[in-house]
């Protein structure tokens, strides 16, 4: 076999996708530069996953990160801010490994949001699909509209810096 | 930058904190309806729903309109276009927290490799 060079690897980020598939759905997809079997670690052990999830930013940290992931185990992340806390938790449905994972969502009052994370393999490369159903249109739509004026401020009013910061990082290199 | 980020933050958390205000936006989220009637819906004053409503105002969530002697309120951002500002900045989101992923599997790619190297000696 012979030895590539690191640099190849990586040459530029994969884009990412948003779409709203209907009033109950939202699908993220993204191309991960890796074999499945690599990309579903790292979705899958606790302290790997807690190293990616929760962008960089000044709002929030992350204090805990607790993952049972087989059938009907569960999950709870806690984040802090400013002295409040904030938990996300719920049970894993599915974990069939290196192509599929379903967890649930359950510290909404609304009832649960279901989340499917796919991962497809070809040539070497892997396709995540994450696509989240929102128990009512309504939840969805009030995810919305608390989002855009800062559901998930501590991490989305950092992100542009991160963002600009990211790509002027890279553009001197 | 950073000041007002956690200034929204903690209005937006504090509003969002309550149940009862939550319930006003999935409320609101089918159909905009005056204090009165989600006084009536929540088994409330109207003294307390107002308060509420202020807190959710304040937040730039709800947003209300005096017609007559009815205030009606709807839900504060809506329509297609804070819905696709909303969109991009989950993509966003999403964008960096897949770059942080791709260097965790970069690591895990390399361990491989090294860990593969070390089997064939």
């Amino acid at each position: 076999m012979d030895e590539r060079k690191e640099s190849e690897a990586t040459p530029m980020k994969n884009r990412t996708a948003v779409e709203r598939k209907s009033e109950r759905e939202l699908v993220v997809t993204r191309t991960v530069n890796a074999p499945m079997r690599l990309v579903f670690e790292a979705w899958t052990k606790a302290e790997l996953f807690k190293r990616w999830w929760v962008p960089k930013s000044c709002c929030l940290t992350l204090l805990s990160c607790e993952m049972d992931v087989r059938v009907g185990g569960r999950y709870r992340l806690v984040f802090s801010h400013q002295g409040s806390t904030m938990e996300f938790f719920g049970t894993y449905r599915e974990v069939t490994p290196h192509s599929r994972l379903i967890w649930t969502n359950e510290e909404g009052d609304n009832g649960e949001t279901v989340t499917t994370v796919t991962f497809d393999e070809n040539a070497g490369k892997t396709l995540l699909v994450v696509h989240d159903l929102y128990p009512s249109k309504e939840a969805l739509d009030a995810a919305v509209a608390s989002g855009s004026t800062g559901g998930m401020p501590e991490t989305l009013d950092q992100l542009d810096e991160l963002l600009v910061s990211l790509g002027s990082s890279s553009a001197t290199k | 930058m950073v000041q007002y980020c956690q200034t929204r933050f903690d209005v937006s958390f504090g509003a969002l904190a309550d149940a009862t205000r939550r319930g006003v936006l999935e409320q609101l989220g089918r159909a905009d309806a005056s204090i009165t009637a989600l006084a009536e819906k929540f088994h409330m004053t109207l003294t307390g729903m107002k308060k509420h409503v202020g807190v959710l105002e304040q937040a730039g969530l709800v947003t209300t309109e005096k017609v007559g002697r009815v205030r009606t309120c709807k839900l504060g951002l809506r329509g297609l276009q804070e819905e696709a500002a909303w969109i991009e900045r989950y993509r966003q989101l999403w964008g960096a927290r897949f770059d942080e992923l791709d260097k965790v599997v970069e690591e895990l790619k390399l361990k491989e490799k090294v860990d593969g190297r070390k089997k064939r000696k």
